[in-house]
């Protein structure tokens, strides 16, 4: 699985062949093409169905975010954000607030920590429903799809009453909230937590055990934790391959040390595992929020914040775990309102290099399977 | 007019009486028929039976429930532009679902609905189903090739393989199922799909249950490779919409594209029929052997009424749930109208029923009969429609490798075994 032939699909004349042979076929995957979740594009060498090689085009959705943020404000940078990983949109939100309080030297008080660890352990849920029910529309169930975007709903209904927004919810401010919760939040966390498990459950009865899907998913895209972290691959992914690397653990950030959860690991590698880690993680996730909706503080939302952000001069990276791995901010800043540079680390867009070496020498069913199981979003890995 | 009526009474199919203008009649009404539910019925029942498995409603703007919206579909898909890529074999492209419709519509000529209700009784039925119903591969391949582009190249590719391997355990199953036809006194099978049901007649017994289990291992084996056969979820991979966008029909559209989908559906009544005809008893209603008293024959010539009875209430009862708002009126009369038209088959069909008894020798009484062999060999075919459906909602995709080992390392050597076996404990029993 590993060979690292430097092999280009477009390559088309090496000196051994001088053209494709007769069983060769390179094939055009995307941008248009129901499994590519968006718009990227994977030109696949083919001998019959066997994959010879890959390459990934991207930057359909291409919007030049990390450009846009020099040249606004930092308050004003903080909503384009979110439309990165528009799946997970909370998160993003929390890394980039984050990275700007580091910045600043200001933390946000505890009542907000609670609320933007519940909000953000949410998303990680719904990102992972997104996920489950994609994944398992690709390799061909349909049903799961539609169970994982009813459960969703409840999730993107308190982020809706929280902030108005569903999806691009721009829930964070830096230096805290702007919102005090909304009445009734703890009572819908609550309903939530006790709704949702059951919801899981039925998810692993239609594929944990179903022989199709484990024939499907186990050792299809494997990848050894060593190529992993050569290839800077994180999240769900590098876990399911044994590293036990989470930067909530690893470098806790927020108040997640005072929370009492467990990072799940898998074993082999393969897409089966992934499947097993994110619903673990799920599970997990639950944890969490139960932990902070019963021990949120009172107190105020906001720290002290200058209303016009202007950090010393100085940059600063911060990373966070988003529901598809590391996800990092870069920011320089010159001592203006403006950052000087602002670097994402997307967790897809380095997630996805392992594609090549995941699915050389399987077959096209299985480039479905594993681009499925990174959950990618291609508005993050464009920007 | 002679040629007419000279065939009522008769106790034949119209290809055996030779009565050329019946057969014909036989293969319009059925042609049209299931062209009908296969666009109507079928389609609005996947789709809302689908829906609700996925907590959705389904189509339910067009018409009361979305009853209308099959009709919708056919009228739209008709009216779109007929596209032909530039660099397609044109005339291959157009023979393509031409080729697949006849296959699947062919082998209708010789399902036996009735003892009588077939056009034709051929001696070699059976052969000629799986002959004629594999030549629907046919239609795939080509339009596969003709349409050149690479998914639809790799679907028609995947299809034929999936076909002829599927076809090898197929018809070993069959095989199976024919020699117990062969179990009677003269020790003689037959091929012909009436003598096949008529065979299970005899021996009281349906194919399913003879030999406990061989039989019922013989109908699994051809129930997997008939899903395979028609390329439905979960071996839907000449089509799989996540890997090959549409797979084969990727570059057709409008009306040669539901052409496709109509063979499709064609397709998996055709292979329903040969699984209730070899093994379900055919047109027997269930527990021919002993329920078979006038009284019992008398409740089971009730059934067709009465689910029609159930249909009609369902209907009634959908329009009394119905909202009362003013935007819901047409909506609601038009439920109402649909509900009293199912009452009133129900009643015609329990008229029948009931009146059909007077005189055995009647045209009415004849009549009777074929409304209950129809309807219970329809009701049949209609379980594994849905079982269709419910594979669909329940179950990923096979790999091609794997729908390969499946094939050829589990259901053939498994078709073989059972074959043997039957043929020794036929010989042993029979």
């Amino acid at each position: 699985m590993t060979d690292s032939r430097p092999l280009s699909p477009l390559d088309l004349e090496t000196p051994e062949k001088p053209y494709l042979d007769s069983n060769e076929l390179v094939l055009n995957m995307g941008p248009q093409h129901p499994a590519t979740h968006g718009v990227l594009r994977v030109i696949l060498k083919l001998d019959g169905e066997k994959v010879l090689g890959t390459e990934c085009v991207i930057g359909y959705l291409h919007r030049g975010i990390e450009k846009i943020g020099e040249n606004r404000t930092y308050t004003m940078f903080n909503p384009y954000v979110d439309r990165m990983d528009y799946c997970a949109a909370v998160s993003n939100g929390l890394g980039y607030c984050e990275a700007v309080e580091k910045l600043l030297n200001v933390e946000a008080p505890p009542r907000a920590q609670y609320v933007r660890v519940i909000l953000t352990e949410l998303q990680r849920l719904a990102s992972h429903q997104l996920w489950l029910g994609t994944h398992a529309l690709d390799i061909g169930a349909m049903t799961p799809l539609f169970y994982t975007f009813r459960d969703r709903e409840e999730i993107l209904k308190i982020f809706e009453k929280y902030c108005g927004a569903r999806l691009t919810t721009h829930a964070f401010r830096i230096g805290g909230l702007q919102y005090e919760v909304y009445p009734g939040f703890d009572k819908d966390v609550k309903n939530f937590l006790a709704f949702f498990p059951p919801k899981l459950d039925e998810y692993e009865a239609l594929l944990t055990g179903n022989r199709i899907w484990i024939e499907r998913t186990k050792n299809v895209g494997v990848i050894s934790g060593k190529d992993c972290i050569a290839l800077g691959v994180t999240g769900p992914v590098l876990r399911a391959s044994g590293v036990k690397w989470d930067i909530r653990k690893a470098v806790p950030y927020e108040n997640y040390s005072k929370f009492d959860f467990e990072i799940p690991v898998g074993s082999n590698g393969d897409t089966y595992d992934r499947y097993l880690v994110r619903i673990a993680e799920m599970r997990q996730s639950l944890r969490i929020v139960e932990q902070a909706i019963n021990g949120i503080p009172e107190g105020p939302i906001m720290a002290k914040v200058p209303k016009l952000i202007k950090p010393a001069p100085g940059e600063i990276y911060h990373s966070i775990e988003a529901p598809k791995g590391e996800l990092g901010y870069f920011i320089v800043s010159d001592g203006s309102t403006q950052p000087y540079r602002l670097r994402v680390r997307p967790p897809s867009f380095v997630n996805l290099q392992a594609l090549d070496v995941m699915v050389r020498g399987a077959l096209v069913a299985d480039v479905v399977a594993v681009i499925g199981t990174f959950d990618i979003v291609l508005g993050e890995v464009d920007r | 007019m002679n040629a007419f009526t000279s065939y009522l009474g008769s106790k034949v199919t119209p290809g055996q009486a030779g009565n050329q203008l019946w057969a014909l009649i036989y293969v319009f009404i059925i042609f049209a028929g299931v062209a009908l539910t296969v666009m109507w019925l079928i389609n609005w029942v996947e789709r809302k039976a689908l829906a609700h498995f996925q907590v959705r409603l389904g189509p339910m703007r067009v018409g009361p429930h979305g009853l209308l919206q099959p009709f919708a579909d056919a009228l739209k898909l008709m009216l779109k532009e007929d596209i032909i890529p530039a660099e397609a074999d044109a005339v291959v492209f157009w023979l393509a679902p031409v080729i697949g419709l006849l296959a699947a519509f062919t082998v209708y000529t010789v399902i036996p609905f009735g003892p009588s209700q077939a056009v034709s009784d051929m001696n070699i039925g059976i052969l000629f189903m799986l002959g004629v119903s594999s030549l629907g591969v046919l239609g795939i391949v080509t339009a596969g090739w003709a349409s050149n582009s690479h998914y639809p190249l790799i679907g028609a590719l995947r299809s034929s393989a999936q076909m002829v391997s599927y076809e090898v355990a197929m018809g070993l199953a069959v095989v199976s199922a024919l020699l117990m036809t062969s179990l009677n006194a003269t020790g003689t099978g037959t091929l012909s799909m009436i003598g096949i049901v008529q065979a299970q007649q005899q021996q009281h017994i349906w194919f399913i249950f003879k030999f406990f289990p061989l039989g019922l291992v013989a109908f699994v084996i051809f129930a997997i490779a008939m899903v395979a056969e028609v390329n439905r979820c979960p071996f839907d991979l000449p089509e799989a919409e996540s890997e090959l966008t549409a797979g084969f029909h990727t570059e057709y559209s409008g009306l040669r594209w539901s052409l496709f989908m109509l063979a499709e559906y064609a397709a998996m009544m055709a292979v329903s029929a040969i699984a209730v005809t070899l093994w379900l008893g055919g047109w027997m209603h269930p527990f021919p052997n002993f329920l078979s008293s006038p009284a019992w024959e008398f409740i089971f010539s009730l059934f067709p009424g009465l689910s029609f009875a159930g249909f009609a209430a369902i209907a009634f009862l959908g329009t009394a749930r119905m909202p009362s708002r003013p935007s819901f009126k047409i909506q609601r009369a038009g439920l109402g109208v649909f509900a009293a038209l199912l009452g009133l088959i129900a009643l015609l069909l329990l008229a029948i029923a009931v009146g059909g008894r007077a005189n055995d020798a009647s045209i009415a009484a004849r009549f009777r009969e074929g409304i209950d062999y129809v309807y219970w060999f329809l009701l049949k075919v209609v379980v594994f429609m849905y079982l269709f459906i419910w594979y669909r909602a329940t179950w990923p995709r096979y790999r091609f490798d794997q729908l390969m080992k499946v094939g050829w390392k589990v259901l053939l050597p498994l078709a073989l075994g059972v074959l043997i076996v039957t043929a020794i404990v036929g010989v042993i029993l029979g």
